[in-house]
Protein backbone atom coordinates (compact mmCIF):
# COMPACT_ATOMS: atom_id res chain seq x y z
CA UNK A 1 0.00 0.00 0.00
CA UNK A 2 1.03 4.11 -0.76
CA UNK A 3 3.05 2.67 -3.77
CA UNK A 4 1.27 4.69 -6.70
CA UNK A 5 0.42 2.50 -9.66
CA UNK A 6 -1.15 4.51 -11.84
CA UNK A 7 0.33 8.48 -12.46
CA UNK A 8 -0.16 10.76 -15.27
CA UNK A 9 0.91 14.47 -15.49
CA UNK A 10 0.04 17.17 -17.71
CA UNK A 11 -1.65 14.81 -20.11
CA UNK A 12 -2.47 16.50 -23.81
CA UNK A 13 -4.41 14.87 -26.49
CA UNK A 14 -6.14 16.80 -29.49
CA UNK A 15 -8.36 15.33 -31.98
CA UNK A 16 -8.24 17.61 -35.41
CA UNK A 17 -8.25 20.85 -33.33
CA UNK A 18 -10.33 19.92 -30.40
CA UNK A 19 -8.76 19.26 -27.04
CA UNK A 20 -9.98 15.94 -25.55
CA UNK A 21 -7.12 16.52 -22.72
CA UNK A 22 -5.85 19.76 -21.63
CA UNK A 23 -3.26 19.01 -19.10
CA UNK A 24 -5.04 16.48 -17.07
CA UNK A 25 -3.13 14.88 -14.06
CA UNK A 26 -3.94 11.69 -12.23
CA UNK A 27 -3.29 9.21 -9.30
CA UNK A 28 -4.36 6.02 -8.22
CA UNK A 29 -2.64 4.12 -4.95
CA UNK A 30 -1.99 0.62 -5.36
CA UNK A 31 -5.05 -1.23 -3.90
CA UNK A 32 -7.59 1.76 -4.49
CA UNK A 33 -10.31 2.27 -6.55
CA UNK A 34 -10.01 5.29 -8.12
CA UNK A 35 -13.59 7.14 -10.01
CA UNK A 36 -13.34 9.26 -13.24
CA UNK A 37 -16.26 11.18 -13.38
CA UNK A 38 -17.35 13.40 -15.61
CA UNK A 39 -20.14 14.06 -18.31
CA UNK A 40 -20.47 12.90 -21.79
CA UNK A 41 -17.52 14.10 -23.99
CA UNK A 42 -15.15 15.16 -20.97
CA UNK A 43 -12.71 12.93 -21.53
CA UNK A 44 -12.68 9.85 -19.37
CA UNK A 45 -12.69 7.54 -22.48
CA UNK A 46 -9.61 9.31 -23.88
CA UNK A 47 -7.84 8.92 -20.70
CA UNK A 48 -8.28 5.14 -20.29
CA UNK A 49 -7.45 4.74 -23.76
CA UNK A 50 -3.81 6.68 -23.13
CA UNK A 51 -3.25 4.83 -19.93
CA UNK A 52 -4.03 1.35 -21.88
CA UNK A 53 -1.83 1.84 -24.40
CA UNK A 54 -4.39 2.33 -27.24
CA UNK A 55 -3.75 6.28 -27.75
CA UNK A 56 -0.74 8.10 -28.35
CA UNK A 57 -0.99 11.59 -26.46
CA UNK A 58 0.52 14.74 -27.20
CA UNK A 59 2.26 16.22 -23.89
CA UNK A 60 2.52 15.08 -20.41
CA UNK A 61 3.88 11.64 -19.15
CA UNK A 62 2.09 8.54 -17.95
CA UNK A 63 2.96 5.22 -15.85
CA UNK A 64 0.94 2.65 -15.54
CA UNK A 65 2.35 -0.33 -12.80
CA UNK A 66 5.68 1.20 -12.48
CA UNK A 67 6.19 1.41 -16.17
CA UNK A 68 5.75 4.39 -19.18
CA UNK A 69 3.22 4.05 -21.56
CA UNK A 70 5.03 5.24 -24.21
CA UNK A 71 8.02 3.83 -24.41
CA UNK A 72 7.52 0.35 -22.54
CA UNK A 73 3.77 -0.88 -23.88
CA UNK A 74 4.48 -4.10 -23.82
CA UNK A 75 5.62 -4.23 -19.89
CA UNK A 76 2.14 -2.05 -19.17
CA UNK A 77 -0.35 -4.55 -21.23
CA UNK A 78 1.29 -7.55 -19.23
CA UNK A 79 -0.05 -5.75 -15.80
CA UNK A 80 -3.70 -4.42 -16.83
CA UNK A 81 -7.17 -5.72 -17.83
CA UNK A 82 -9.14 -3.50 -19.84
CA UNK A 83 -13.06 -3.53 -19.94
CA UNK A 84 -13.46 -1.10 -22.81
CA UNK A 85 -17.23 1.11 -23.23
CA UNK A 86 -18.53 -1.83 -25.69
CA UNK A 87 -18.74 -5.24 -24.44
CA UNK A 88 -16.08 -6.80 -26.32
CA UNK A 89 -16.59 -10.41 -25.72
CA UNK A 90 -17.15 -12.78 -29.03
CA UNK A 91 -21.06 -13.20 -29.61
CA UNK A 92 -20.70 -16.39 -31.54
CA UNK A 93 -18.33 -18.18 -29.24
CA UNK A 94 -19.56 -19.71 -25.84
CA UNK A 95 -18.73 -17.46 -22.27
CA UNK A 96 -15.99 -20.48 -21.58
CA UNK A 97 -14.76 -20.30 -25.31
CA UNK A 98 -14.73 -16.41 -25.06
CA UNK A 99 -12.12 -17.17 -21.81
CA UNK A 100 -10.59 -19.59 -23.32
CA UNK A 101 -9.66 -17.73 -26.45
CA UNK A 102 -8.73 -14.22 -24.41
CA UNK A 103 -6.60 -16.65 -22.15
CA UNK A 104 -4.37 -18.15 -25.13
CA UNK A 105 -4.19 -14.51 -26.25
CA UNK A 106 -2.12 -13.71 -22.38
CA UNK A 107 -0.62 -16.82 -23.71
CA UNK A 108 -1.61 -19.11 -20.85
CA UNK A 109 -1.03 -22.48 -22.18
CA UNK A 110 -4.19 -24.15 -23.40
CA UNK A 111 -4.65 -26.50 -19.72
CA UNK A 112 -3.94 -23.57 -17.87
CA UNK A 113 -6.38 -21.08 -20.17
CA UNK A 114 -9.21 -24.01 -19.67
CA UNK A 115 -8.81 -24.43 -15.72
CA UNK A 116 -8.41 -20.35 -15.64
CA UNK A 117 -11.86 -20.18 -17.62
CA UNK A 118 -13.27 -22.51 -14.93
CA UNK A 119 -12.60 -20.70 -11.99
CA UNK A 120 -13.51 -17.28 -13.38
CA UNK A 121 -16.97 -18.45 -14.56
CA UNK A 122 -17.43 -19.59 -11.75
CA UNK A 123 -16.37 -16.77 -9.55
CA UNK A 124 -18.52 -14.50 -11.64
CA UNK A 125 -21.87 -16.57 -11.41
CA UNK A 126 -21.84 -17.60 -15.31
CA UNK A 127 -20.80 -21.20 -14.55
CA UNK A 128 -24.17 -22.36 -15.67
CA UNK A 129 -23.96 -20.61 -18.65
CA UNK A 130 -20.46 -21.19 -19.35
CA UNK A 131 -21.45 -23.68 -22.51
CA UNK A 132 -23.91 -20.90 -24.24
CA UNK A 133 -23.12 -18.96 -26.96
CA UNK A 134 -23.02 -15.29 -25.00
CA UNK A 135 -25.32 -14.18 -28.15
CA UNK A 136 -28.55 -14.82 -25.50
CA UNK A 137 -26.84 -13.28 -22.72
CA UNK A 138 -28.27 -10.34 -20.87
CA UNK A 139 -26.44 -7.25 -20.51
CA UNK A 140 -25.33 -7.97 -17.39
CA UNK A 141 -23.94 -11.13 -18.14
CA UNK A 142 -22.14 -10.23 -21.03
CA UNK A 143 -20.77 -7.28 -18.53
CA UNK A 144 -19.46 -9.87 -16.14
CA UNK A 145 -18.19 -12.12 -18.99
CA UNK A 146 -16.37 -9.09 -20.27
CA UNK A 147 -14.79 -8.14 -17.14
CA UNK A 148 -13.62 -11.79 -16.23
CA UNK A 149 -12.11 -11.50 -19.50
CA UNK A 150 -10.11 -8.53 -18.21
CA UNK A 151 -8.83 -10.11 -15.17
CA UNK A 152 -7.55 -13.26 -16.70
CA UNK A 153 -3.78 -12.61 -15.30
CA UNK A 154 -5.29 -10.80 -12.18
CA UNK A 155 -4.42 -7.49 -13.43
CA UNK A 156 -2.70 -5.38 -11.00
CA UNK A 157 -4.47 -2.42 -12.53
CA UNK A 158 -7.63 -2.83 -13.92
CA UNK A 159 -9.37 0.01 -16.21
CA UNK A 160 -13.40 -0.16 -16.55
CA UNK A 161 -15.23 2.06 -18.88
CA UNK A 162 -18.50 2.42 -18.36
CA UNK A 163 -18.87 -0.82 -16.87
CA UNK A 164 -22.54 -0.16 -16.02
CA UNK A 165 -23.99 2.28 -17.97
CA UNK A 166 -26.99 0.27 -20.07
CA UNK A 167 -27.59 -2.21 -17.61
CA UNK A 168 -30.80 -2.34 -15.57
CA UNK A 169 -30.40 -1.98 -11.43
CA UNK A 170 -30.03 -6.13 -11.12
CA UNK A 171 -26.90 -5.85 -13.92
CA UNK A 172 -25.52 -3.18 -11.98
CA UNK A 173 -25.30 -4.65 -8.63
CA UNK A 174 -24.05 -7.83 -10.28
CA UNK A 175 -20.86 -5.42 -11.70
CA UNK A 176 -20.78 -3.45 -8.61
CA UNK A 177 -19.95 -6.81 -6.54
CA UNK A 178 -17.44 -8.26 -9.18
CA UNK A 179 -15.48 -4.84 -8.70
CA UNK A 180 -15.80 -4.83 -4.70
CA UNK A 181 -14.04 -8.53 -4.41
CA UNK A 182 -11.42 -7.41 -7.08
CA UNK A 183 -10.02 -4.61 -5.49
CA UNK A 184 -10.42 -6.47 -1.87
CA UNK A 185 -7.65 -8.28 -3.46
CA UNK A 186 -5.82 -5.73 -3.77
CA UNK A 187 -6.21 -5.13 -7.90
CA UNK A 188 -5.83 -1.18 -8.42
CA UNK A 189 -9.46 -0.28 -10.10
CA UNK A 190 -9.64 2.81 -12.29
CA UNK A 191 -13.07 3.32 -13.70
CA UNK A 192 -15.38 5.95 -15.56
CA UNK A 193 -18.61 6.51 -15.13
CA UNK A 194 -21.37 9.57 -15.09
CA UNK A 195 -23.02 7.92 -12.33
CA UNK A 196 -22.15 9.75 -8.78
CA UNK A 197 -23.65 6.98 -6.95
CA UNK A 198 -21.58 4.39 -8.70
CA UNK A 199 -18.58 6.35 -7.89
CA UNK A 200 -20.05 6.89 -4.25
CA UNK A 201 -19.99 3.05 -3.45
CA UNK A 202 -17.10 1.86 -5.27
CA UNK A 203 -14.85 4.28 -4.80
CA UNK A 204 -12.11 5.26 -2.37
CA UNK A 205 -10.62 8.74 -4.48
CA UNK A 206 -13.15 10.50 -7.32
CA UNK A 207 -11.50 12.87 -9.74
CA UNK A 208 -13.79 14.78 -11.73
CA UNK A 209 -13.74 15.91 -15.38
CA UNK A 210 -14.59 18.29 -17.99
CA UNK A 211 -13.55 19.55 -20.67
CA UNK A 212 -10.33 17.36 -20.11
CA UNK A 213 -8.99 18.81 -17.15
CA UNK A 214 -9.45 18.21 -13.32
CA UNK A 215 -12.19 19.90 -11.79
CA UNK A 216 -12.10 18.30 -8.37
CA UNK A 217 -9.63 15.10 -6.53
CA UNK A 218 -11.64 13.84 -2.96
CA UNK A 219 -13.35 11.33 -1.38
CA UNK A 220 -16.83 10.56 -2.06
CA UNK A 221 -17.77 11.99 1.44
CA UNK A 222 -15.69 15.31 0.83
CA UNK A 223 -17.16 15.29 -2.75
CA UNK A 224 -21.29 14.51 -1.30
CA UNK A 225 -20.50 17.31 1.32
CA UNK A 226 -19.43 19.82 -1.56
CA UNK A 227 -23.13 18.63 -3.23
CA UNK A 228 -25.33 20.69 -1.11
CA UNK A 229 -27.86 20.22 1.33
CA UNK A 230 -31.79 19.57 1.20
CA UNK A 231 -33.88 22.07 0.34
CA UNK A 232 -37.12 23.24 2.63
CA UNK A 233 -39.56 24.07 -0.63
CA UNK A 234 -43.26 25.79 0.00
CA UNK A 235 -45.58 26.35 -2.96
CA UNK A 236 -48.64 29.28 -2.07
CA UNK A 237 -51.68 28.40 -3.22
CA UNK A 238 -52.36 32.27 -3.57
CA UNK A 239 -49.33 34.07 -4.67
CA UNK A 240 -50.21 36.90 -2.49
CA UNK A 241 -48.94 34.84 0.22
CA UNK A 242 -45.19 34.47 -0.92
CA UNK A 243 -43.89 37.52 1.45
CA UNK A 244 -45.85 35.76 4.70
CA UNK A 245 -44.23 32.46 2.79
CA UNK A 246 -40.79 33.80 2.81
CA UNK A 247 -40.57 34.85 5.90
CA UNK A 248 -41.54 31.36 7.32
CA UNK A 249 -38.73 29.38 5.63
CA UNK A 250 -36.13 32.35 6.67
CA UNK A 251 -36.99 31.29 9.47
CA UNK A 252 -35.90 27.83 9.80
CA UNK A 253 -33.63 28.60 6.70
CA UNK A 254 -29.97 27.22 6.75
CA UNK A 255 -28.67 29.29 3.75
CA UNK A 256 -30.02 31.86 1.07
CA UNK A 257 -33.91 31.18 0.59
CA UNK A 258 -35.22 31.61 -3.01
CA UNK A 259 -37.79 33.26 -4.20
CA UNK A 260 -39.47 31.63 -7.28
CA UNK A 261 -42.86 33.68 -8.41
CA UNK A 262 -42.75 32.35 -11.75
CA UNK A 263 -43.59 29.22 -9.20
CA UNK A 264 -45.33 30.63 -6.96
CA UNK A 265 -42.70 28.99 -4.17
CA UNK A 266 -40.08 29.83 -1.92
CA UNK A 267 -37.63 27.36 -0.92
CA UNK A 268 -33.75 27.00 1.04
CA UNK A 269 -30.97 24.84 2.27
CA UNK A 270 -31.81 23.40 5.39
CA UNK A 271 -29.55 21.72 7.33
CA UNK A 272 -32.23 19.64 10.01
CA UNK A 273 -34.54 18.76 7.49
CA UNK A 274 -37.07 17.11 9.35
CA UNK A 275 -37.01 20.10 12.46
CA UNK A 276 -37.45 22.63 9.91
CA UNK A 277 -40.35 20.98 8.22
CA UNK A 278 -41.89 20.59 11.22
CA UNK A 279 -41.61 24.00 11.77
CA UNK A 280 -42.69 25.67 9.12
CA UNK A 281 -45.96 23.38 9.20
CA UNK A 282 -46.42 24.42 12.82
CA UNK A 283 -46.18 28.12 11.68
CA UNK A 284 -48.46 28.03 8.55
CA UNK A 285 -50.64 26.02 11.40
CA UNK A 286 -50.46 29.02 13.62
CA UNK A 287 -51.33 31.75 10.67
CA UNK A 288 -54.21 29.59 9.26
CA UNK A 289 -52.46 29.73 5.52
CA UNK A 290 -53.16 26.86 3.20
CA UNK A 291 -50.53 25.61 0.11
CA UNK A 292 -50.51 24.15 -2.36
CA UNK A 293 -47.24 22.14 -1.70
CA UNK A 294 -44.76 21.68 1.34
CA UNK A 295 -42.02 19.53 1.43
CA UNK A 296 -38.43 18.80 1.25
CA UNK A 297 -37.11 18.25 -2.07
CA UNK A 298 -32.80 16.68 -2.23
CA UNK A 299 -31.10 17.44 -5.12
CA UNK A 300 -31.00 14.02 -7.37
CA UNK A 301 -27.12 13.44 -7.27
CA UNK A 302 -26.41 13.97 -10.83
CA UNK A 303 -28.27 17.23 -11.04
CA UNK A 304 -26.39 18.67 -7.86
CA UNK A 305 -23.12 17.22 -10.08
CA UNK A 306 -23.97 19.08 -12.52
CA UNK A 307 -24.53 21.95 -11.03
CA UNK A 308 -20.91 21.53 -9.24
CA UNK A 309 -19.46 21.08 -12.40
CA UNK A 310 -21.29 24.56 -13.95
CA UNK A 311 -19.91 26.31 -10.54
CA UNK A 312 -16.22 24.87 -10.83
CA UNK A 313 -16.03 25.64 -14.60
CA UNK A 314 -16.28 29.21 -13.81
CA UNK B 1 -8.77 -15.09 -5.56
CA UNK B 2 -6.09 -16.98 -7.04
CA UNK B 3 -2.59 -15.06 -6.97
CA UNK B 4 -1.05 -13.36 -10.00
CA UNK B 5 -0.28 -15.29 -13.04
CA UNK B 6 2.44 -14.16 -14.16
CA UNK B 7 2.66 -14.13 -18.58
CA UNK B 8 5.25 -15.96 -19.94
CA UNK B 9 8.03 -14.52 -20.53
CA UNK B 10 8.77 -14.12 -24.57
CA UNK B 11 12.01 -11.58 -24.69
CA UNK B 12 13.96 -13.50 -27.16
CA UNK B 13 13.60 -13.47 -30.69
CA UNK B 14 12.62 -16.89 -30.93
CA UNK B 15 10.06 -16.93 -28.07
CA UNK B 16 8.68 -13.85 -29.25
CA UNK B 17 8.07 -15.67 -33.15
CA UNK B 18 6.50 -18.89 -31.21
CA UNK B 19 4.46 -16.50 -29.42
CA UNK B 20 3.54 -14.78 -32.34
CA UNK B 21 2.21 -18.42 -34.28
CA UNK B 22 0.63 -19.23 -30.79
CA UNK B 23 -0.95 -16.13 -31.01
CA UNK B 24 -2.25 -16.77 -34.56
CA UNK B 25 -3.39 -20.29 -34.40
CA UNK B 26 -5.77 -19.05 -31.50
CA UNK B 27 -7.58 -16.62 -33.37
CA UNK B 28 -7.28 -18.85 -36.71
CA UNK B 29 -8.94 -21.39 -34.09
CA UNK B 30 -11.79 -18.70 -33.10
CA UNK B 31 -12.43 -17.76 -37.05
CA UNK B 32 -12.96 -21.67 -37.89
CA UNK B 33 -15.72 -21.75 -35.04
CA UNK B 34 -17.48 -18.89 -36.55
CA UNK B 35 -17.53 -20.35 -39.52
CA UNK B 36 -18.98 -23.28 -38.22
CA UNK B 37 -21.75 -21.37 -35.93
CA UNK B 38 -22.67 -19.27 -39.00
CA UNK B 39 -23.07 -21.19 -41.88
CA UNK B 40 -25.61 -18.33 -42.69
CA UNK B 41 -22.69 -16.50 -43.90
CA UNK B 42 -22.07 -19.08 -46.60
CA UNK B 43 -25.93 -18.76 -47.64
CA UNK B 44 -25.64 -14.64 -47.90
CA UNK B 45 -22.15 -15.11 -49.45
CA UNK B 46 -23.22 -17.50 -52.23
CA UNK B 47 -26.65 -16.53 -52.52
CA UNK B 48 -25.87 -13.48 -54.66
CA UNK B 49 -23.49 -15.09 -57.32
CA UNK B 50 -26.14 -17.97 -57.48
CA UNK B 51 -28.71 -16.09 -58.37
CA UNK B 52 -26.22 -14.02 -60.92
CA UNK B 53 -25.63 -17.44 -62.79
CA UNK B 54 -29.38 -18.65 -63.11
CA UNK B 55 -30.00 -14.77 -64.34
CA UNK B 56 -26.52 -14.87 -66.70
CA UNK B 57 -26.84 -18.56 -67.73
CA UNK B 58 -31.06 -19.06 -68.51
CA UNK B 59 -32.61 -15.67 -69.08
CA UNK B 60 -29.41 -13.31 -70.47
CA UNK B 61 -27.12 -16.20 -71.75
CA UNK B 62 -29.71 -17.30 -74.54
CA UNK B 63 -29.00 -14.39 -76.31
CA UNK B 64 -25.25 -13.98 -75.61
CA UNK B 65 -22.85 -15.22 -78.56
CA UNK B 66 -19.88 -15.52 -76.61
CA UNK B 67 -17.90 -18.05 -79.29
CA UNK B 68 -18.73 -16.13 -82.15
CA UNK B 69 -20.97 -20.09 -82.74
CA UNK B 70 -24.17 -18.65 -81.91
CA UNK B 71 -26.11 -17.30 -79.30
CA UNK B 72 -26.17 -19.57 -76.01
CA UNK B 73 -23.83 -22.15 -77.52
CA UNK B 74 -21.11 -22.82 -74.43
CA UNK B 75 -22.35 -19.67 -72.36
CA UNK B 76 -22.29 -22.26 -69.16
CA UNK B 77 -18.78 -23.19 -69.98
CA UNK B 78 -17.82 -19.23 -70.24
CA UNK B 79 -19.72 -18.19 -67.45
CA UNK B 80 -19.53 -20.54 -64.27
CA UNK B 81 -15.56 -19.48 -64.89
CA UNK B 82 -16.75 -15.44 -64.45
CA UNK B 83 -18.80 -16.30 -60.93
CA UNK B 84 -16.01 -18.19 -59.55
CA UNK B 85 -13.89 -14.91 -60.20
CA UNK B 86 -16.21 -12.43 -59.31
CA UNK B 87 -17.40 -14.71 -55.79
CA UNK B 88 -13.49 -14.38 -54.60
CA UNK B 89 -13.49 -10.57 -55.75
CA UNK B 90 -16.43 -10.04 -53.88
CA UNK B 91 -15.43 -11.79 -51.28
CA UNK B 92 -13.42 -8.67 -50.05
CA UNK B 93 -16.49 -6.92 -48.58
CA UNK B 94 -16.86 -10.30 -46.37
CA UNK B 95 -13.16 -9.43 -44.79
CA UNK B 96 -14.22 -5.56 -44.82
CA UNK B 97 -17.43 -6.37 -42.96
CA UNK B 98 -15.70 -8.73 -40.00
CA UNK B 99 -12.64 -6.19 -39.40
CA UNK B 100 -15.07 -3.25 -39.30
CA UNK B 101 -17.13 -5.49 -36.84
CA UNK B 102 -14.16 -6.14 -34.72
CA UNK B 103 -13.24 -2.54 -34.68
CA UNK B 104 -16.61 -1.32 -33.67
CA UNK B 105 -17.03 -3.94 -30.95
CA UNK B 106 -13.82 -3.15 -29.40
CA UNK B 107 -12.63 -6.38 -30.05
CA UNK B 108 -9.85 -5.07 -31.68
CA UNK B 109 -8.76 -2.78 -28.71
CA UNK B 110 -8.89 -4.97 -26.20
CA UNK B 111 -6.33 -7.31 -28.30
CA UNK B 112 -4.12 -4.33 -28.63
CA UNK B 113 -4.28 -3.49 -25.04
CA UNK B 114 -2.99 -7.26 -24.57
CA UNK B 115 0.70 -8.35 -24.57
CA UNK B 116 0.03 -10.29 -27.57
CA UNK B 117 0.70 -10.08 -31.34
CA UNK B 118 -1.63 -7.56 -32.61
CA UNK B 119 -1.20 -8.47 -36.11
CA UNK B 120 -2.76 -11.52 -34.87
CA UNK B 121 -6.08 -9.91 -35.72
CA UNK B 122 -4.63 -9.15 -39.52
CA UNK B 123 -3.11 -12.43 -39.98
CA UNK B 124 -5.44 -14.86 -38.28
CA UNK B 125 -8.30 -13.05 -40.49
CA UNK B 126 -6.44 -13.24 -43.83
CA UNK B 127 -6.26 -17.12 -42.88
CA UNK B 128 -9.48 -17.59 -42.41
CA UNK B 129 -10.99 -15.78 -45.34
CA UNK B 130 -8.59 -18.03 -47.48
CA UNK B 131 -10.26 -20.80 -46.00
CA UNK B 132 -13.95 -19.28 -45.94
CA UNK B 133 -13.31 -18.67 -49.85
CA UNK B 134 -12.12 -22.20 -50.02
CA UNK B 135 -15.19 -23.42 -48.55
CA UNK B 136 -17.24 -20.88 -50.87
CA UNK B 137 -15.54 -22.47 -54.26
CA UNK B 138 -16.33 -25.85 -53.27
CA UNK B 139 -20.00 -25.11 -53.22
CA UNK B 140 -19.42 -22.85 -56.06
CA UNK B 141 -18.36 -25.90 -58.31
CA UNK B 142 -20.80 -28.08 -57.12
CA UNK B 143 -23.19 -26.15 -58.67
CA UNK B 144 -21.71 -25.38 -61.65
CA UNK B 145 -21.07 -29.84 -61.95
CA UNK B 146 -24.90 -29.61 -61.45
CA UNK B 147 -25.42 -27.69 -64.41
CA UNK B 148 -23.23 -28.94 -66.42
CA UNK B 149 -19.78 -27.24 -66.57
CA UNK B 150 -16.93 -29.38 -66.95
CA UNK B 151 -13.18 -28.49 -66.09
CA UNK B 152 -11.13 -29.71 -69.69
CA UNK B 153 -7.81 -29.42 -68.13
CA UNK B 154 -5.66 -31.51 -66.40
CA UNK B 155 -5.84 -32.42 -62.81
CA UNK B 156 -2.81 -30.27 -62.52
CA UNK B 157 -4.21 -27.27 -64.34
CA UNK B 158 -7.30 -27.66 -62.41
CA UNK B 159 -6.13 -27.22 -59.45
CA UNK B 160 -3.80 -24.04 -60.37
CA UNK B 161 -7.10 -22.50 -61.64
CA UNK B 162 -8.27 -22.83 -57.82
CA UNK B 163 -4.71 -21.28 -56.96
CA UNK B 164 -4.89 -18.57 -59.13
CA UNK B 165 -8.68 -17.66 -57.90
CA UNK B 166 -7.20 -17.79 -54.15
CA UNK B 167 -4.56 -15.64 -54.93
CA UNK B 168 -6.54 -12.96 -56.06
CA UNK B 169 -8.49 -13.79 -52.76
CA UNK B 170 -5.63 -13.23 -50.67
CA UNK B 171 -4.98 -10.35 -52.26
CA UNK B 172 -8.11 -8.47 -52.35
CA UNK B 173 -8.20 -9.53 -48.58
CA UNK B 174 -5.68 -6.59 -47.87
CA UNK B 175 -8.07 -4.13 -49.48
CA UNK B 176 -10.84 -5.76 -46.90
CA UNK B 177 -8.87 -4.85 -44.22
CA UNK B 178 -7.95 -1.60 -45.53
CA UNK B 179 -11.37 -0.18 -46.35
CA UNK B 180 -12.66 -2.36 -42.99
CA UNK B 181 -10.43 0.01 -40.81
CA UNK B 182 -11.28 2.67 -42.88
CA UNK B 183 -14.96 3.00 -42.44
CA UNK B 184 -16.75 4.47 -39.28
CA UNK B 185 -19.18 1.75 -38.77
CA UNK B 186 -20.07 -1.91 -39.65
CA UNK B 187 -23.10 -0.10 -41.38
CA UNK B 188 -20.39 1.59 -44.26
CA UNK B 189 -18.80 -1.57 -44.60
CA UNK B 190 -22.49 -3.05 -45.49
CA UNK B 191 -22.32 -0.37 -48.05
CA UNK B 192 -19.12 -1.50 -49.90
CA UNK B 193 -20.99 -3.51 -51.83
CA UNK B 194 -22.05 -0.82 -53.64
CA UNK B 195 -18.35 -0.38 -54.66
CA UNK B 196 -17.74 -3.60 -55.75
CA UNK B 197 -20.31 -4.13 -57.63
CA UNK B 198 -19.00 -2.57 -60.47
CA UNK B 199 -15.88 -3.39 -60.11
CA UNK B 200 -16.61 -7.05 -60.15
CA UNK B 201 -19.29 -6.67 -63.63
CA UNK B 202 -17.48 -4.37 -65.51
CA UNK B 203 -15.04 -7.35 -66.32
CA UNK B 204 -15.49 -10.19 -68.46
CA UNK B 205 -16.94 -12.22 -65.47
CA UNK B 206 -20.04 -12.56 -67.75
CA UNK B 207 -19.50 -10.99 -70.49
CA UNK B 208 -16.65 -10.84 -73.15
CA UNK B 209 -15.03 -6.96 -73.17
CA UNK B 210 -15.04 -6.99 -76.63
CA UNK B 211 -19.14 -7.37 -76.64
CA UNK B 212 -18.72 -3.65 -74.66
CA UNK B 213 -18.81 -0.31 -75.69
CA UNK B 214 -15.38 0.79 -76.41
CA UNK B 215 -13.92 2.74 -73.49
CA UNK B 216 -16.00 0.59 -71.05
CA UNK B 217 -14.26 -2.76 -72.90
CA UNK B 218 -10.64 -1.46 -72.10
CA UNK B 219 -11.62 -1.37 -68.09
CA UNK B 220 -13.07 -4.67 -68.28
CA UNK B 221 -9.72 -5.74 -70.35
CA UNK B 222 -7.46 -4.32 -67.59
CA UNK B 223 -9.94 -5.16 -64.84
CA UNK B 224 -7.84 -7.61 -62.00
CA UNK B 225 -10.99 -9.96 -61.93
CA UNK B 226 -11.08 -10.56 -65.53
CA UNK B 227 -7.82 -11.27 -66.05
CA UNK B 228 -8.09 -14.16 -63.04
CA UNK B 229 -11.22 -15.03 -64.81
CA UNK B 230 -9.83 -15.37 -68.52
CA UNK B 231 -6.72 -17.22 -66.78
CA UNK B 232 -8.81 -19.68 -65.48
CA UNK B 233 -10.91 -20.42 -68.68
CA UNK B 234 -7.92 -21.35 -69.99
CA UNK B 235 -6.92 -23.79 -67.71
CA UNK B 236 -9.96 -24.94 -67.49
CA UNK B 237 -9.95 -25.47 -71.23
CA UNK B 238 -12.89 -23.09 -71.75
CA UNK B 239 -13.79 -20.90 -74.43
CA UNK B 240 -12.73 -17.91 -73.23
CA UNK B 241 -13.43 -14.97 -75.81
CA UNK B 242 -10.28 -13.12 -76.00
CA UNK B 243 -9.65 -9.15 -77.37
CA UNK B 244 -6.08 -8.39 -78.12
CA UNK B 245 -5.47 -6.10 -75.08
CA UNK B 246 -2.66 -7.06 -73.31
CA UNK B 247 -3.67 -8.27 -70.47
CA UNK B 248 -6.27 -10.44 -72.39
CA UNK B 249 -3.43 -11.83 -74.28
CA UNK B 250 -1.19 -12.44 -71.62
CA UNK B 251 -4.54 -13.60 -68.88
CA UNK B 252 -2.18 -15.81 -66.44
CA UNK B 253 0.76 -13.86 -66.49
CA UNK B 254 -2.16 -11.33 -65.40
CA UNK B 255 -3.42 -13.32 -63.19
CA UNK B 256 -0.40 -13.28 -61.07
CA UNK B 257 0.60 -9.96 -61.52
CA UNK B 258 -2.24 -8.14 -60.35
CA UNK B 259 -2.47 -9.61 -57.26
CA UNK B 260 1.00 -8.76 -56.41
CA UNK B 261 0.17 -5.22 -57.38
CA UNK B 262 -3.03 -5.23 -55.43
CA UNK B 263 -0.62 -6.69 -52.09
CA UNK B 264 2.25 -4.09 -52.65
CA UNK B 265 0.02 -1.65 -52.31
CA UNK B 266 -2.92 -2.69 -49.82
CA UNK B 267 -0.66 -4.76 -47.25
CA UNK B 268 1.08 -1.36 -46.28
CA UNK B 269 -2.28 0.65 -46.10
CA UNK B 270 -3.66 -2.07 -43.91
CA UNK B 271 -0.51 -1.97 -41.56
CA UNK B 272 -0.58 1.56 -41.20
CA UNK B 273 -3.67 1.92 -40.81
CA UNK B 274 -3.72 -0.61 -37.97
CA UNK B 275 -0.81 1.47 -36.66
CA UNK B 276 -2.22 4.17 -36.61
CA UNK B 277 -5.45 3.28 -34.45
CA UNK B 278 -3.46 4.21 -31.37
CA UNK B 279 -2.80 8.23 -33.19
N1 LIG C 1 -11.30 9.50 -32.31
C1 LIG C 1 -11.73 10.75 -32.06
N2 LIG C 1 -11.75 11.68 -33.03
C2 LIG C 1 -12.17 12.94 -32.78
N3 LIG C 1 -12.62 13.37 -31.59
C3 LIG C 1 -12.64 12.50 -30.57
C4 LIG C 1 -12.21 11.14 -30.75
N4 LIG C 1 -12.34 10.50 -29.57
C5 LIG C 1 -12.84 11.42 -28.70
N5 LIG C 1 -13.02 12.60 -29.29
C6 LIG C 1 -13.52 13.84 -28.64
O1 LIG C 1 -12.79 14.05 -27.48
C7 LIG C 1 -13.63 14.45 -26.41
C8 LIG C 1 -13.53 13.50 -25.25
O2 LIG C 1 -14.09 12.26 -25.62
P1 LIG C 1 -14.15 11.00 -24.68
O3 LIG C 1 -12.82 10.80 -24.06
O4 LIG C 1 -14.69 9.87 -25.47
O5 LIG C 1 -15.21 11.46 -23.58
P2 LIG C 1 -16.01 10.61 -22.50
O6 LIG C 1 -15.50 9.21 -22.52
O7 LIG C 1 -15.74 11.31 -21.21
O8 LIG C 1 -17.45 10.70 -22.87
C9 LIG C 1 -15.02 14.55 -27.00
O9 LIG C 1 -15.25 15.89 -27.34
C10 LIG C 1 -14.97 13.68 -28.22
O10 LIG C 1 -15.85 14.16 -29.20
MG1 LIG D 1 -16.51 7.50 -22.88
Amino acid sequence: MGTTTVEASNLGKRFKGTAALDGFDLTAEAGTVLGLLGPNGAGKTTTVRILTTLLGFDTGRAAVAGFDVARDARQVRRRIGLTGQQTAVDDLLTARQNLVLFGKLFRLTKTRAGERADELLAQFGLADAAHRQTKGFSGGMKRRLDLAASMILAPQVLFLDEPTTGLDPAGRREVWDAVEGLAADGTTVVLTTHYLDEADRLCDRIAVIDHGRNLIDDTPAGLKRRMGADRLEIVAADPSDLPVLQQIVEAVADGETALDEGASSVSAPVSDPVAALTAAATALQDKRLTVADIGLRRPTLDEAFLELIAKEDQ
Amino acid sequence: MTATLAPLPDETFISRLKWTLHDYRAIVGQEFTHLVRQPANFAWGLGFPIVMVLLFVYVFGSAMDVTGEGAGVDYVAYAMPGMFAMTIAFGFTSTAWAVAEAKEKGFIDRVRSMPMASSAVVVGRNIADTMHAAVDLVVLVLIALAIGWRSGGTLTETLGAFAILLWLRFALIWVGVWTGLLVKSVEQAGNLFAIAFPFGMVSSVFTPPELMPGWLGVIAAWNPVSATATAIRDLFGNPSAVGDSWPEQHALLAAIVWPVVITAIFLPLAVRKFQNLGR
